[in-house]
């Protein structure tokens, strides 16, 4: 039989059940020895839990898997390996204080205890050579970048003879010159006959890198495209089942004041550099203000110095209240801010870290907020469960249940919802969000985004601080540009190109004297 | 080809697990437990199981005393557990709980030995409030440390712990009676003066009643707390985040020492029951290891204080149980320790089936 060896992996009425959520329903997967697919869909969709059942980590409930055409079992993730298929999973799994060369042969049986270092160094050579990788061989984990970590996990499953990859969202994590370079080396180990599965959530790199794109909905498997036959908007609308404006409306607030004031400050990390240095801008109601940046010039350490949460070494910050007066925001911990009576809102970067509790249901996230209201020792818990009903019904967040399943249970756009709902809940006057959008699907993202343009229209001074260049142009009215902590600059988001916000990001004023 | 094997049972997470059917799946796994250790005993010293059941049945409830024993020092476990608890839920391995108790018992015996005349319910108010506040202070040392300098509470708690002992040795040595025993003897033996049974009705027997109802209001108080006040909502998000904490506006160094202090304090006063109600004396083994095995018991009842009613009863059961059969069959005490070893497992295990769902695989099915 031919044209049995054509598929790399065939998944057959694949069906798996967590309890009462079925996370995938009769999914069908082809893929092509010498080819990349994309693997689609909203958060939630199954994605991962799929891919999950080809590397052994879950098992399907029903349905079969055939590798090279014959029927497999995978049951463990070393079965998985035994078939040649290797994962690179959003989070690595490497240690961080040995090298590159280490982690690779890490768990490899070997030659009885000796390590060749010398024939190890040579075959890692020939597989950088061969597709096109950067990698130093005796670096250590911990002073790699993360996209070298991710070179290293590649050439790990490549040195371990995988001939099926599959990435879980690879370039998440990385800069828009990484990702070209992620590209060129999927390209080249295409060309060479493995096969290549790729879950992105970035339409565009689907379109750029991938030969074919399935589709999965709500555990379903919709259809399969040829990417040469595709747009972002027929995926889009393949994805969410129905036709989706990919518009940013930026509309204009006319009674525009200042808010907050950000004065010189200076903010040192704990390790005791300096993170932000000699910061100022101004926030004002009614509009947008973006902060662009690489990851890591100073953001974090900026929203958090806002919300009270980091300690300024100098400088000040001052916020105006709907009276007009002016009060000092530093030196106040997020307590005082509350007792201030401060209309003060921050969706934080790490949402389970920071902005949520991870083994509490939504309706006690939902009063992490609120929950000092009312008089006396008690908690009120008919008015967190009210309200939680409201968000969840609002913002069609796809829960089982709100008060007894721990809220990390849900998918990452629903835990995104909650807290971008409840931060709102608050009716703020200053709503700060930190990549408020990552790792969220499209049709997520773009509620989203209407919904800080609603808060900006009703006069919310909306910091927004986030990575994709493209939606900070179409979504804030300022940009504020951070270069190492420093700003760069304020450039007006409606007259500003990509290209020179770009080279501020890079080097402080973009250059120019 | 098929290379690996289909594997043979299939675990899947479960949700939505009724309460009839979690009481039912631990009932029957502590019976499953007893038969087990039936089945042991038999195998290893071809006793019949159910003559050595009897016979530790009879060690627990064989005479009204008996029983009284057994329902009295379930609670003071329940109490020790229940202060454990507090800490437990921040995630604060609060491992002194010995020391803790220690410190509440002196307190106790302190004003006991020092003042038997005064009015009844002005000692017990000195009594009561000494020990909580004894307890408070152990606890809040550790609390204060982790708040102010982040360090390790569990190895604090536990040199605490030797600290209290031998605070104790002091104090036993101070108010040794009669001169030269080294022990401090019954206290007030004659006139029961801070003896809890004696604080409104004279009589012995109303120690074990009074240990009830007191033990049952610190279970209300604890399973509100943590359940239904704002501070125990702060004390739990602390468990689960300090970064998150911080976030919301609490502040973590006070929930740390406020906790902690309740903590303590819950501990010291299981101290006080120890001695009003239980000993009337003070020692070294006043806590006798409880403050340790409290730690199962608040585990164990996924620190619900009416659960750890229910676990401190079947773990005194057992231990009253082997010093029982220790003397009817000259069995050493390892024996109850492997029941109460099998027993334990069974009841882990069942927490183990109400969180998944397992299935033998089916067979191949037809398909081509």
């Amino acid at each position: 039989m031919e044209n049995k060896s054509q598929y790399a992996i065939q998944m057959k009425n694949i069906t798996k059940r967590f309890g009462q959520v079925v996370a995938n329903k009769n999914v069908n997967l082809d893929l092509k020895s010498g080819e990349i697919l994309s693997l689609l869909g909203e958060n939630g969709s199954g994605k991962t839990t799929l891919m999950n059942m080809l590397g052994g980590i879950y098992f399907p409930d029903e349905g079969e898997i055939f590798i090279n055409g014959d029927k497999a079992t995978i049951a463990s993730p070393k079965d998985s390996f035994g078939y040649g298929i290797g994962m690179i999973h959003q989070h690595f799994k490497l240690v961080d204080v040995f090298t590159a060369a280490e982690n690779i042969v890490l768990g490899l049986e070997g030659e009885k205890g000796k390590l060749n270092k010398a024939s190890l160094h040579k075959a890692i050579r020939e597989i950088a050579d061969r597709y096109g990788f950067d990698i130093d061989p005796d670096q250590k984990v911990y002073d790699m970048s993360v996209s070298q970590k991710q070179t290293v996990e590649i050439v790990k499953v490549l040195y371990r003879g995988a001939d099926i990859l599959i990435l879980d969202e690879p370039t998440a994590v990385l800069t828009p010159q990484e990702t070209d370079k992620l590209f060129a080396v999927m390209r080249n180990m295409k060309a060479d006959g493995k096969a290549l599965i790729i879950i992105t959530h970035k339409l565009h790199e689907v379109l750029s890198v991938s030969d074919r794109v399935a589709v999965l909905r709500k555990g379903e498997y919709i259809g399969c495209v040829d990417t040469k036959d595709a747009t972002q908007q027929s995926l889009t609308e393949m994805m969410v089942g129905r036709s989706v404006s990919l518009n940013i409306n930026r509309p204009v607030y006319e009674n525009k004041e200042d808010l907050l004031i950000v004065d010189n400050i200076t903010v040192r990390g704990k390790d005791g550099v300096k993170r932000l240095e000699d910061v100022s801008f101004t926030a004002k109601g009614g509009e947008i203000l973006g902060i662009a940046g690489i990851a890591g010039s100073g953001q974090k350490e900026l929203l958090e110095a806002i919300a009270g949460i980091q300690k300024l070494e100098q400088g000040s910050i001052t916020y105006i209240d709907d009276k007009g007066e002016n009060v000092l925001l530093s030196g106040m911990d997020p307590l005082d801010i509350i007792h201030k009576g401060i209309l003060l809102s921050f969706v934080p970067e790490d949402r389970f870290g920071m902005g949520l509790v991870a083994n509490m249901p939504i309706t006690e996230n939902i009063q992490l907020r609120t929950y000092r209201q009312g008089k006396g020792p008690m908690l009120d818990r008919n008015t967190p469960k009210a309200l939680s009903q409201k968000i969840v019904d609002d913002l069609e967040v796809v829960t089982p249940d709100i008060d007894k399943i721990p809220i990390r249970r849900l998918s990452g756009g629903n835990v995104q919802k909650v807290l971008v709902g409840r931060e709102i809940s608050c009716s703020p006057r200053l709503l700060m969000t930190a990549y408020a959008v990552r790792g969220l699907d499209i049709n997520t993202s773009y509620t989203i985004y209407d919904l800080l343009t609603e808060q900006k229209m009703k006069g919310v001074a909306v910091i927004y601080v986030g990575e994709d260049l493209d939606v900070l142009l179409e979504l804030a009215d300022r940009l504020v540009v951070l270069c190492g902590g420093k700003v760069s600059g304020v450039v007006d988001a409606r007259t500003t190109t990509k290209e020179e916000v770009g080279l501020m990001m890079t080097k402080l004023g973009g250059g120019k004297s | 080809m098929n290379k690996n094997k289909e594997p043979l049972l299939h675990m899947s997470k479960r949700d939505g697990v009724t309460l009839q059917l979690k009481l039912l799946v631990r009932i029957i796994s502590v019976i499953l437990g007893f038969v087990i250790s039936g089945i042991v005993i038999f195998a290893i010293v071809k006793m019949n199981p159910i003559q050595v059941y009897k016979s530790m049945a009879a060690g627990a409830f064989g005479t009204g005393t008996r029983m009284w024993f057994t329902v009295r020092d379930t609670m003071i476990l329940t109490c020790i557990a229940a202060g454990l608890a507090c800490a437990f839920k921040m995630r604060f391995w609060n491992i002194g709980a010995e020391g803790q108790m220690l410190v509440g018992g002196i307190a106790t015996a302190f004003f006991m030995i020092n003042y038997p005349s005064m009015s009844p319910v002005l000692l017990f108010a000195c009594m009561i409030i000494t020990s909580l506040l004894a307890g408070a202070i152990w606890g809040l040392i550790p609390g204060f440390f982790k708040a102010k300098w982040n360090t390790n509470e569990t190895l604090f708690t536990l040199m605490l712990n030797y600290i209290a002992i031998q605070l104790t040795s002091f104090c036993v040595s101070k108010w040794e009676h009669p001169f030269g025993s080294n022990t401090v003897g019954v206290i007030n033996q004659r006139t029961m003066a801070g003896w809890i049974g004696n604080m409104f009705s004279p009589g012995y027997n109303g120690d074990f009643a009074w240990t009830v109802v007191i033990v049952l209001l610190v279970c209300t108080f604890v399973y509100i707390y943590l359940k239904r006040t704002k501070q125990g909502f702060e004390v739990a998000v602390v468990g689960d985040s300090e970064n998150t904490a911080m976030y919301s506006g609490i502040r973590v160094p006070n929930v740390y020492m406020r906790t902690m202090a309740i903590s303590g304090a819950l501990c010291g006063f299981a101290g006080f029951l120890a001695v009003s109600a239980v000993s009337h004396t003070i020692s070294t083994s006043t806590a006798g290891g409880r403050g340790f095995t409290a730690i199962i018991v608040a585990w164990l009842a996924k620190m619900n204080p009416f659960y750890m009613i229910l676990i401190s009863f079947l773990l005194t059961f057992l231990d009253k149980g082997a010093t029982q059969i220790a003397s009817d069959f000259g069995l050493n005490e390892y024996a109850s320790q492997i029941i109460m070893g099998i027993m334990l497992l069974c009841i882990l295990g069942a927490e183990f089936f109400l969180n998944y769902k397992v299935a033998l695989n089916k067979k191949n099915k037809e398909v081509a």
